[in-house]
């Protein structure tokens, strides 16, 4: 018997049926809450989802690897038992057109060899910097696994986190009190300038400093999200940067069932016109078909600008929050190309697949990524685009017929605000996913006989198609003035809104994007610690 | 000096780490590469190949095979269906376990018993009056273990056995390109997962650069594995995942009563959770007597499983400004287990981090009163040269049953 039917209201309504909603009502559910799941499309997900698009192909249409998906929540919500399998990426290859390129394997001293083809001094700094990287990315780590402080309370709770954090910050010395800063301030290129000679290395260092932003790897800033990126290389038990066995869906589906199991009650094609709000609180929802449900809490897992505008709407809302709403950046800055190949993709002086266990970036250069976000500042798609490409088929054959494969491209730049306007943005589509293949194509060549399927999403299609305002695939970028206790507002950074009883758990909310499920973790456990009714 | 195996010619050349040890008596790859874990991997998400030669093997025949199987070991035999497998163990007159393995029946009078020991002189005194034959086989049978979910695909494309109709625990004759073998719904990874036992003395059947049968069938195996993500596989990557699987290990998790000096160091079948598998109720056996007074009075130690409370792991750590660090790699040197008021009440003897439930596990015997699921206790952590105790809690291996395991 589903709650619904034992009669009385729910306890909390959760808009959206992404990874970080179902995340968000396991918990609830798991606390003897009475929960419902809300998803407007026909399948759950989110952007965490696995779709038949091309008979026999799996594609993880958008998100394509799990990065940092918090231990803690496989082990709170069982879901290894739920069906959770997750294949960690073995390597991390930078093809070159002209010679066979650079490969970091999770072998350090194969590693060490193929960046000394390149700069022997690299090779022997390469370990430093890991080392360098995992202090800062331990404090990292403590400061996503709970809510961000609040600096402007004077609750003693409050001012301890505040002074535990400090404290942190200093525990590494002076030395990485400087590194700090220099990581919240810089940009990537200059951070990497400080360490390494080698361009090749470089560039392919560098794009984690860009990836979901509206950046070039020369702006300021960018450094940080290196190392927000960086956080799922820690090696050992904390290596999660991996494939979601049959696609990244799988994650969103063991979300789920771990949901079910705790009495959750999930529905799909169930979209929510907007959220019922009386005398500045929320009681329920109304759906798009008209019929309203009532709740004692309201939780939305979508992004800040479609909740506070689509769903809440300004007139419920102050000036001066309406305003920090407003200033939210989005701007998307990616699109995504799939295939469906009918086999491998061969590249330049490299023989087998164990270089392909893993991401292939092409960032031939440092010049050539900037050159890309260059165009993108003037409103156009970049000709020759940052990808990241990933072929999960060779580690997960259930993805694919046998022999075949599926390849699955992240691209950036594709600018929302394209010059001709984002709803223009469909006319440019084909031309787009040309780009694409094209400049893969450079590096592999036949790649373009072997492609049974293309699919392509702009950054139109990513807001149209899943509700991600602007395309922007982290619900906002993760850039440094909307992190922490400003993600996404001041003062409402710890899942509460402006509404009494609306909440947020979306990757708009600290500690941000990337399939970790920490911001629908941190939102239930928030509420629960509250005392929501 | 250990000996190659009949698959060697394969897996020398596959093993590029060069790590190996010595696997009773022969050469066995700990892993190819130098890092394990895509073997563990393969294991859980696609199939792994691991050479389990090793593993002594005996062939039993005769009218009198399944009674002196009944008698020398703790289930009854004669109840075993022709084309069945059985896990058990056998133990000596005082109840103590001597080893584990299985038990296949190939046909009525003729049976497989695979130990992790030499066990031949032991059977052949058990069979003084029987009209039985015992070989020692182990060097006769090459051994693969093919496991992982994709297992039964790649199994599909080689054979001509019924795949879908081999159940769990059953064992079939089939044809592997061309090769006559046994394939057993067998394995030692907790997974769906295969063994195929092929006759090294058969000779070749193909032309002569096809290679031996083993070689055969290892190349069969590889090359049907390429659309499925097999890799080749090692004992360190099957150490984990035996963990995860509860299944415990001669030598590692206990001590064969055989080779022990003081009665402390020997253990019962239910002192290893192997009670499951001691039939009491039935004509005489080895050690019958012993296990029904402990079943009657109750075993002073159980078998259990522990995880160990990743919070508490995380501090002892953070205290010394270190993220945690543990081994991706089995351990089984063995540490001691406490009561909550810092009491000895038993030891882990080996345990892994899970990379599939982000879970730290062991496998303990404590004293019987802790042996309860959910029951807190304290384990040994080593962090930085020094000794500290953390929370594990009781539960009830396996760790890791998937539904395809059996289906």
């Amino acid at each position: 018997m589903t709650p619904a039917q034992r009669g009385g209201r729910y306890d909390a309504v959760v808009i959206g049926g992404g990874h970080n909603g179902l995340v968000c009502a396991a918990y609830l559910a798991k606390a003897g809450r009475k929960v419902l799941v809300l998803e407007r499309r026909h399948v759950l997900g989110g952007a965490a989802v696995t779709e038949e698009l091309h008979p026999g192909f799996q594609f993880s249409v958008c998100s394509y690897v799990v990065s940092l998906f918090r231990p803690s929540i496989i082990r709170d919500l069982e879901l290894a038992k739920h069906g959770m399998e997750i294949i960690p990426l073995e390597t991390a290859f930078a093809p070159r057109i002209d010679d066979r390129g650079l490969c970091r394997w999770s072998d350090p001293g194969r590693t060490r060899h193929e960046i000394s083809r390149f700069s022997a001094r690299d090779a022997e700094i390469y370990p430093e910097f890991s080392l360098s990287m995992t202090k800062m990315a331990q404090l990292v780590r403590n400061i996503i696994d709970s809510p961000a402080p609040d600096p402007t309370s004077w609750n003693p709770a409050e001012l301890f986190r505040l002074l535990r954090l400090g404290k942190e910050l200093q525990r590494g010395g002076a030395e990485s009190v400087g590194m700090n800063l220099k990581l919240l301030t810089m940009s990537a290129v200059d951070f990497l300038d400080r360490w390494f000679e080698s361009d090749v290395l470089k560039a392919v260092m560098s794009v984690s400093g860009i990836i979901g932003t509206f950046l070039g790897v020369r702006s300021p800033g960018t450094a940080y999200v290196l190392l927000h990126h960086y956080m799922g290389e820690i090696d050992g038990a904390f290596r999660s940067w991996g494939y979601s066995k049959g696609g990244t869906g799988g994650i969103s589906l063991a979300c789920a069932r771990a949901a079910e199991s705790f009495g959750a009650e999930i529905r799909t094609g169930a979209g929510v016109e907007r959220v019922r709000i009386k005398n500045g609180r929320a009681t329920g929802i109304v759906l798009a078909n008209g019929d309203e449900i009532e709740a004692k809490t309201v939780i939305s897992s979508c992004d800040p600008r479609l909740t506070f505008f689509g769903l809440v709407g300004r007139d419920h809302l102050d000036g001066d929050f309406v305003e920090q709403i407003e200033r939210y950046k989005l701007r998307g800055s990616s699109g995504k190309v799939n295939l469906a190949v009918d086999r491998l993709p061969r590249f330049h002086g490299r023989e087998g697949t164990d270089f392909l266990r893993g991401d292939i970036a092409i960032a031939p250069s440092i010049d050539y990524l900037e050159r890309a976000y260059d165009q993108a500042k003037y409103g156009e798609f970049s000709e020759r685009p940052y990808l990241n490409v990933v072929i999960p088929s060779i580690m997960d054959p259930s993805v694919a017929p046998p022999g075949q494969h599926v390849i699955s491209m992240f691209v950036q730049y594709a600018p929302y605000d394209i010059k001709e306007g984002p709803e223009n943005w469909p006319s440019k589509r084909q031309a787009f996913g040309d780009t694409v293949v094209d400049t893969l194509a450079e590096y592999c060549p036949g790649l373009k006989e072997s492609i049974l399927y293309r699919q392509v999403l702009t950054p139109w299609d990513l807001e149209q198609e899943f509700g991600l305002s602007e395309g922007n695939i982290f619900q906002g970028e993760l850039s440094l003035e909307q992190l922490l206790f400003q993600r996404p507002a001041a003062g409402w950074a710890r899942y509460r809104t402006p509404i009494k009883n609306l909440w947020i758990c979306g990757s708009g909310t600290h500690p941000g994007g990337g399939l970790m499920g920490a911001p629908g973790q941190l939102a239930a456990l928030s509420m629960l610690g509250s005392r929501m009714t | 000096m250990p000996i190659p195996s009949p698959f060697h010619s394969r897996t020398s050349k596959l093993c590029t780490s060069l790590r190996w040890k010595d696997w009773a008596g022969y050469h066995a790859v700990c892993s190819y590469r130098t890092c394990h874990e895509p073997e563990y991997f393969a294991f859980r998400h696609a199939a792994g190949l691991i050479d389990v030669t090793p593993l002594f093997k005996y062939e039993v025949y005769g009218p009198d095979a399944a009674a002196l199987l009944a008698q020398i070991t703790v289930r009854d035999i004669t109840k075993l269906g022709v084309g069945r497998v059985t896990y058990l163990c056998w133990c000596d007159d005082d109840g103590k376990v001597v080893d584990d393995g299985t038990v296949s029946r190939l046909e009525e009078d003729y049976f497989r018993v695979t130990a992790a020991e030499p066990s031949l002189s032991w059977f052949e005194r058990m069979a003084r009056g029987y009209q039985v034959t015992i070989e020692d086989s182990t060097q006769r049978w090459g051994a693969l273990a093919l496991q992982g979910p994709n297992s039964r695909d790649i199994l599909k494309q080689v054979s001509d056995a019924d795949m879908d109709g081999l159940g769990f625990f059953r064992v079939v004759r089939a044809q592997l390109d061309g090769v006559e073998v046994f394939i057993s719904r067998t394995g030692y990874t907790g997974d769906l997962g295969y063994e195929i036992w092929v006759d090294t003395s058969a000779g070749s059947t193909g032309s002569a650069d096809s290679g031996t049968t083993a070689e055969r069938v290892y190349d069969a195996l590889t090359e049907a594995g390429r659309n499925f993500g097999l890799l080749p596989a090692g004992l360190d990557a099957m150490d984990v995942t035996r963990i995860e699987a509860g299944f415990i290990m001669n030598g590692v998790d206990y001590f064969s009563a055989h080779h022990c000096l003081t009665e402390m160091r020997k253990s019962s079948p239910y002192e290893l959770g192997l009670g499951w598998t001691v039939k009491l109720d039935r004509g005489p056996f080895v050690g019958q007597t012993a296990l029904a007074r402990e079943k009657r009075a109750g075993s002073a130690r159980l078998f259990v499983g522990l995880d160990v409370a990743w919070t508490d792991l995380e501090q002892v750590f953070a205290g010394y400004g270190l993220p945690p660090e543990i081994s991706s790699a089995a351990w089984r040197d063995g540490r001691p287990v406490y009561d909550r008021d810092g009491r000895w009440i038993g030891q882990a003897t080996s345990g892994a981090w899970s990379p599939t439930l982000k879970k730290n596990l062991a496998l303990a015997q404590l004293e019987a009163s802790f042996a309860t699921p959910g029951e807190s206790v304290e384990i040994e952590l080593t962090a930085e040269y020094r000794r500290h105790r953390v929370t594990a809690t009781v539960i009830k291996p396996p760790f890791f049953n998937p539904p395809r395991k059996r289906a």
